[in-house]
């Protein structure tokens, strides 16, 4: 190494030094002119923003013209840890939000295995093609058609009183909210599975049956542990557009269905009290990132 | 980490450029645009309007001859909820807009944050003909200053389904009844508060509510209780109309608040329901066009409110919207447009003084009472409550 730098090259002229040779002459400087774009967009648009949310939540308002007022105080946080509301708001957000993350894995896991190990290629293209394609609909379309399909004279009442059952009343209801979201959210569940699944060497599978592993005991004991990060990757998913969501509990919810989004936007968009909204939203970033420190202890950032 | 010093020192930057907002303002006082001088007489058009409005509320049949006519290119930005609407006319306007259609309970907002100005009506020669109370209406004539020409309105009615109620339910009890749990729906929006004020103020008048807009602590804290009785009987709490209509199809609620629009589109699809205003009378909503403070085109928002405001233009407007003209004489053109009888299915034959009193029209709720006290609920905890009681 030392050697080559002899050999470092002359600017011509005595004048304006060519870039390239600055460049070479100052090596750290290339890969600062490459990551300063992106390092500036990250910091000014995304960290700034969070910070002055942060800020924002501090804040309140003046209940006559509605515009912010900058006076520090802990109101908001205040309000938003002693009235039960909140409490419940944030639990069954919370909750709805696990509950369809397992859900997901669930389904995700034997769909992805029958892709990634036992389909023919032909099927293999076909399946991805099922997975994706709902993707291609829009997400209003998609929540439509399941309203079409809970609703009290709808799809499923109609087959359940065709073969002689009671009418189910899930339409409007959480479990409504639970089906449509573990649908929706299924394809962004099953693409990391079956990413981690496909890692799966042939040849550990081999040395299991081998050593005398049946088929469902090398599952439990050789694929399950090495796709845990697979399927933690697809939850980071699923958990966090659940619990960002405020749309599909405004059209299949009922009574007493909001989520942490609809609180947030009815802040926003109808009282026009962004502080308060600001500190609700810390609300699901503090989750966010317990969860994603829970995520990263389990590998799930290798599979991504 | 330097980067995390300048981002810091951006967030002081912004912070700093938003503490010049006034001090808290709360007591009655004169709405900072009062003093401005409307146009006198109507020149030439600018040749372009810009206009903030419901969207629908400028459709091509009744925009093409405007611009034909007058040769004011007209812009549209339809916003989503009242409250875009405010941030839209943020500092008058902006410079950018010339108008905006809002309703009853944004008005108060853009009027005392000085974002709209002043309009002379006697520029607009409809205005004569207009039912008396929108001539001079509270949510946008203030002091006898006029903040903007009223455009169109409608009641929020009570819609039951004529199988379940074989007789026309009297009273807005109906929704408050457990017999009905389940079957209830009413909308997703913190000014049902009103409604339930209302029905309290003639089934309670041992509250003392005389404007279901104007509460006290207490009266507030009835009504909110009243909602979350209610809450239980709940289906759903509907945001669009169209989910509305879903649901009396579907047989999902059998009775619920709702607009004339959603009556007449169910009647169409042929579902048994029927509308009544209710003995306690009900709440309505009702839009205005108001003029931005600085609305870089004066003369085509003159020219256009002119031209909104004449009969054969209010009749179209309320037909594809589903609202009721204010202007008297659209009657007739609303029969002749919409087939005989579009005139008395939006109630826009009524004139009498005794229709509109059952009518409590949306206004912003604010913390002045009109009466000198200032101890009344406003707006935003009329939303948090909102929160509590949908749960």
């Amino acid at each position: 190494m030392a050697v080559e730098t002899i050999e470092r090259p002359r600017p011509k002229g005595g004048g304006a030094v060519p870039f390239s040779g600055v460049l070479w002459r100052f090596p750290w400087l290339r890969p600062l002119l490459l990551l300063t774009p992106p390092l500036l967009w990250f910091v000014v648009i995304y960290l700034a923003s969070l910070v002055l949310l942060l800020i924002t939540a501090f804040w309140t308002i003046d209940p006559f013209t509605t515009q912010i007022v900058q006076a520090w105080n802990l109101d908001n946080f205040r309000i938003i840890v002693t009235d039960s509301t909140y409490w419940s708001i944030i639990g069954r957000t919370t909750i709805i939000a696990a509950l369809v993350t397992v859900t997901d894995a669930v389904l995700a896991f034997p769909f992805a295995y029958y892709m990634a190990r036992v389909a023919s290629r032909r099927v293999q293209t076909l399946l991805f093609a099922a997975v994706l394609l709902p993707l291609w609909a829009s997400y209003l379309a998609r929540v439509y058609a399941w309203i079409l399909i809970l609703n009290h004279s709808g799809l499923l009442n109609w087959s359940l009183q065709s073969v002689g059952l009671p009418a189910a009343n899930i339409g409007y209801t959480n479990t409504a909210m639970w089906l449509v979201f573990s649908y929706i959210w299924l394809p962004f569940m099953i693409i990391p599975v079956y990413t981690a699944l496909e890692r799966v060497p042939e040849s550990l599978l081999e040395a299991a049956a081998d050593l005398g592993a049946r088929r469902w005991r090398a599952i439990r004991d050789v694929v399950l542990p090495l796709v845990l990060p697979g399927v933690v990757a697809g939850s980071i998913f699923t958990f966090s557009l659940t619990l960002g969501d405020y749309i599909t509990p405004i059209l299949v919810g009922g009574a007493s269905s909001n989520f942490i989004g609809n609180v947030v936007y009815a802040n926003i968009g109808i009282a026009n009290n962004i502080p308060f909204a600001a500190a609700l939203t810390m609300v699901p970033v503090a989750i966010m990132a317990v969860y994603l420190t829970i995520a990263y202890r389990l590998g799930a950032f290798e599979a991504l | 980490m330097r980067f995390g010093a300048l981002a810091v020192a951006g967030v002081f930057v912004l912070t700093a450029c938003g503490s010049s907002n006034s001090p808290a303002t709360t007591t009655s006082q004169q709405p900072p645009t009062a003093n401005m001088k409307p146009l006198t007489t109507i020149g030439p058009g600018e040749g372009q309007l810009n206009l903030v409005l419901w969207d629908g509320y400028a459709d091509k049949s009744w925009v093409d001859p405007f611009t034909q006519q007058t040769g004011c290119k007209v812009t549209q930005h339809p916003a989503g909820s009242s409250d875009e609407m405010v941030s839209l006319m943020k500092d008058g306007g902006g410079g950018q807009w010339d108008m905006v259609s809002a309703s009853g309970d944004a008005d108060l907002r853009l009027i005392y944050g000085g974002d709209v100005r002043p309009m002379n009506v006697g520029l607009i020669p409809d205005w004569q003909n207009f039912g008396s109370f929108f001539k001079t209406p509270p949510y946008n004539t203030i002091n006898g200053i006029h903040y903007g020409v009223s455009l169109q309105w409608g009641p929020n009615t009570l819609l039951y389904s004529t199988k379940k109620f074989p007789n026309k339910p009297t009273s807005w009890s109906v929704i408050y009844d457990p017999a009905n749990k389940g079957l209830v729906t009413v909308p997703d929006n913190p000014i049902q508060i009103a409604d339930a004020a209302l029905y309290l103020s003639k089934t309670k008048p041992s509250l003392g509510i005389k404007d279901p807009y104007e509460l006290t602590q207490t009266q507030f804290n009835a009504a909110v209780d009243l909602l979350k009785q209610q809450q239980p009987l709940i289906k759903h709490y509907w945001a669009l109309a169209t989910d509305e209509i879903t649901l009396f199809q579907n047989g999902d609620v059998v009775v619920g608040a709702a607009w004339p629009y959603q009556t007449i589109q169910l009647k169409l699809a042929g579902a048994a329901v029927d509308e009544t205003i209710p003995q306690e009378g009900a709440t309505g909503w009702a839009d205005t066009w108001m003029l931005a403070t600085k609305a870089p085109h004066p003369n085509c928002a003159y020219l256009w409110d002119k031209w909104v405001s004449t009969p054969q233009v209010q009749a179209e407007q309320a037909l594809s919207f589903g609202e009721t003209p204010v202007n008297t004489k659209a009657c007739a053109e609303m029969d002749s447009l919409g087939g005989g009888g579009s005139c008395a299915q939006y109630h826009a034959d009524q004139t009498g003084a005794s229709y509109f009193d059952t009518i409590k029209f949306w206004k912003t709720p604010l913390a002045d009472c009109g009466n000198g006290q200032t101890n009344c609920v406003p707006y935003a905890q009329w939303v948090s409550a909102w929160t509590t009681i949908k749960g």
